[in-house]
């Protein structure tokens, strides 16, 4: 049944909320919705449910917004387009609309964070004026999707600043966004102006939380790219002391690496010069100050996987598709003390000259993408100039990337 | 009197079976190969006589729009990670958004910047929109927007996916939805029930990055899902995903192949001509040409010609009995998007840069009739239903019309 408006009107007048009146209409329908599983169980009455949450009115929008908390990426994704076809309707129908509760949803930082963000948009669309003027407040904002405006609006202050002259107010204005800027997009825009319009020195790697310091080993063999399912020494016993016998019966040692890269990229290629059909492993510790949860976060165009105190965490045999920072999110739960991560990077046969890499780039943070630093953080390795290289071994000009396809 | 009742339910049963001729179903249109004979008129020119409408987009795509009745569909993804994804209904009359509705993407969405997570074109059956993404979120809702199922196929299996991004486009085939996930890891393809999303069947598919599209040639009769992969071509029943033929020889993964009747023209070693055949035959191969080359464009075959457009912006029409070469003009590309084609001996074909061509096929040579600069990047294939045109950019959705 739906809700008149006057009455709804007259709770949200009387500072009712309308959740309560309703609870058990819709309370089926969510829990159904709750239920969708993998594979596609529970589509059929997923869709059902769909149906009779909005056959409500704008009373469903709050109770579905708030069962976000509980669900699931599929079920929540059920529940925001539940959420905004009542929200259109009864926004094109003018209806009243609970903005006022939408917008308690909003501030209230408990929330799911992607839920906020939608009912931020719903808000913004029913008081847009007033929707601008809570951006600015959002620049600590556990909800990355969230802050992303307010440190947008920082780095916009702070360019205009800089081309009115005002160095001194736009380094304080870009600072504040680059503490607060948690997408790799906008730390890139904040950390480039920083640097090379105001001369700032920054530690990019401690902004992401990069792991720089690792232990590696290579070459183990890795023909026809059988590298990837074998088991070597190093996933059976991490002994950094010992050797082993690596491709064509080389004896392998481990030995201390340390990046100086802004994006923590680890180069196999540097300390073993460039190879094909290789394995290589590396090994670091991290010392985590209390028991927590985390993600390890991952980019690698070569096959790879990832042990993290023991336990294979994830792998993926794709070669040279592309990396980016990022690129793989692995949860975790940090050990007080020390926890052990190990690294297992594959490299194939391609020759072509953008197949050369054989690296992959770490970082330890929380959920929203913040850093989490190690209790014996060292320091970031000063950056060295790249040897030059003699004009034979130069990228030809006309060089292409990995060829994108898509026929459409 | 019997007969004649039993002729006029059958005739309802039918019709309410089978979509209007005039929808354009999914990409690259009937058998998911770009030429509708039914679509006996097509726009005269491409121009601003006969630009009907022109609506913005809220993300880019390189998806096709598909025609369904009086509405069209478009799918797109936005935000600064792609994580936003859009399924758009607007009007067919004058472009009026109908609905949107919109998705946080459960999987994968980083993909080459030249492409994007709703590379693959929408697929329907006249009565459920099915649109899958790039971060391998399916979904599928109805013609009103409600929403009939989802799936996060990421989720159930986590290493499907394309670090480039993927594009393959889903088909309906009877009564199952078909889609490639074809990668160099987790590589498979399915076969999923249009009511309910879950998986009919499932099917190990070479490890290997794959951005072809399932075509639908006919072999006894019977609607056959075409495969395309690095091993050659799979022919699969599609409501059980039984093997029905094989093509072995290998095949491109970039430019799909064109399915006529029960013959498929490959892109193969150049192109590769083959008949199906009937059952417990192995098909033939007809002829090949290695000099004909498709480029990523999809070949296009039309009565008795087939068109192909190289990596050159080269058009060239060879015969399709013999694969013999009978002309070739340049046009002006490069192209991502595809060839399609009426009943009117007009080719539209659009480039990388935004511009619109209209080959008329009618003549000794291929000539270039009409001509229009969107100003736009589009890397998708246009949709033709109702006489009219459709393409996306990567900011807006185009209609145009006023046939010939």
């Amino acid at each position: 049944m739906k809700a008149s408006a006057p009455l709804f009107a007259a709770a949200l007048f009387l500072g009712l909320s309308p959740a309560p009146l309703h609870a058990a209409e819709w309370s089926g329908a969510l829990e159904q919705i709750l239920k969708v599983g993998p594979e596609g169980a529970g589509n059929a009455e997923a869709a059902k449910a769909w149906g009779e949450l909005t056959s409500h009115g704008a009373e469903v929008i709050l109770p579905v917004l708030e069962a976000m908390e509980t669900a699931g990426p599929i079920a929540r994704n059920w529940m925001r387009s539940a959420v905004e076809t009542v929200f259109e309707r009864e926004l094109a129908a003018k209806a009243a609309l609970p903005a006022d509760q939408i917008k308690a949803f909003v501030l209230d930082r408990k929330n799911e964070p992607n839920a906020r963000r939608l009912a931020f948009d719903l808000y913004g669309k029913v008081s847009p004026d007033d929707a601008g003027k809570l951006i600015p407040g959002m620049i600590d904002d556990p909800s990355s999707p969230l802050r992303r405006d307010a440190v947008g609006q920082l780095l916009a202050e702070g360019r205009t600043l800089l081309e009115a002259g005002d160095k001194e107010k736009s380094l304080a204005t870009l600072t504040r966004a680059l503490d607060a800027a948690r997408d790799i997009d906008q730390i890139d825009a904040v950390a480039k102006l920083l640097r090379e319009k105001l001369e700032q020195k920054l530690d990019l790697p401690k902004h992401f939380g990069f792991l720089m310091h690792w232990h590696l080993i290579a070459p183990f063999d890795n023909t026809d790219r059988k590298g990837f399912d074998t088991v070597f020494p190093p996933e059976t016993e991490i002994n950094l002391s010992s050797t082993y016998e690596g491709k064509d019966g080389k004896k392998l040692s481990w030995q201390e690496y340390a990046t100086s890269d802004d994006y923590g990229k680890v180069d196999f290629n540097t300390p073993f010069s460039p190879l094909k059909q290789v394995t290589g492993y590396a090994y670091t510790e991290f010392l985590s100050g209390t028991a927590r949860d985390a993600e390890i976060r991952l980019g690698c165009k070569n096959a790879w996987k990832i042990w993290f105190n023991g336990e294979l965490l994830f792998g993926r045999d794709e070669y040279h598709r592309g990396q980016r920072i990022d690129q793989y999110s692995l949860p975790v739960k940090l050990k007080e003390g020390k926890n052990t991560i190990l690294v297992k990077a594959c490299q194939n046969e391609q020759e072509q000259d953008w197949t050369a890499q054989w690296e992959y780039q770490l970082r330890v943070c929380d959920s929203t993408g913040t850093a989490i630093l190690a209790t014996d953080r060292k320091p970031t390795p000063e950056k060295v100039a790249p040897p030059r290289r003699p004009a034979a071994d130069a990228k030809p000009a006309d060089a292409k990337p990995t060829p994108a396809k898509p026929a459409q | 009197m019997f007969f004649s009742r039993l002729a006029l339910v059958s005739a309802l049963v039918f019709n309410a079976l089978v979509p209007a001729r005039a929808d354009w179903l999914n990409f690259r249109g009937p058998q998911g190969s770009g030429f509708d004979p039914a679509a006996a008129q097509t726009p005269a020119e491409l121009s601003d006589k006969t630009l009907a409408w022109k609506i913005p987009l809220p993300g880019r795509g390189l998806g096709s729009a598909i025609v369904v009745g009086d509405k069209v569909f478009v799918t797109a993804a936005s935000g600064p990670e792609q994580q936003q994804l859009h399924v758009l209904c607007f009007a067919v009359k004058d472009g009026a958004p109908i609905w949107e509705r919109r998705f946080w993407a459960t999987g994968r969405t980083m993909s080459h910047n030249k492409t994007n997570v709703a590379a693959p074109t929408p697929a329907s059956d006249g009565e459920r929109i099915y649109a899958l993404y790039s971060s391998n979120d399916l979904v599928c809702l109805d013609l009103e927007g409600n929403l009939v199922w989802m799936r996060a196929l990421t989720l159930d299996y986590p290493n499907a996916s394309n670090s480039l991004g993927l594009a393959s486009s889903p088909i309906v085939v009877g009564d199952t939805l078909v889609a490639q996930i074809e990668n160099d890891s987790e590589s498979f393809a399915a076969g999923f029930d249009l009511l309910t999303g879950v998986n009919k069947w499932k099917l190990d598919r070479p490890k290997s990055a794959n951005w072809t599209s399932p075509t639908v040639v006919i072999k006894d009769g019977e609607s056959i899902v075409a495969l395309q992969g690095s091993d050659g071509i799979l022919g699969l029943l599609p409501s059980t995903g039984s093997e029905m033929f094989k093509v072995a020889g290998g095949a491109s993964t970039i430019p799909s192949s064109a399915a006529s009747g029960d013959q498929l023209f490959i892109p193969s070693k150049g192109l590769t001509a083959v008949k199906i055949g009937v059952s417990d035959v192995t098909p033939e191969k007809v002829w090949n040409e290695a000099n004909e080359r498709p480029g990523t464009a999809s070949p296009l075959v039309i009565g008795e010609k087939v068109y192909l457009i190289n990596n050159a912006g080269v058009l060239t029409c060879i015969a399709r009995g013999t694969g013999a070469r009978v002309w070739r003009t340049r046009i002006e590309g490069p192209f991502s998007g595809s060839p399609v084609a009426g009943a009117g001996d007009r080719l539209f074909i659009f480039g990388e840069t935004g511009i619109g061509q209209v080959v008329d096929l009618s003549g000794e040579e291929g000539k270039i009739v009409s001509k229009i600069e969107l100003g736009e990047t589009i890397l998708s294939t246009p949709a033709l239903s109702g006489g009219a045109l459709y393409i996306r950019s990567d900011g807006h959705l185009w209609k145009f019309s006023g046939a010939l």
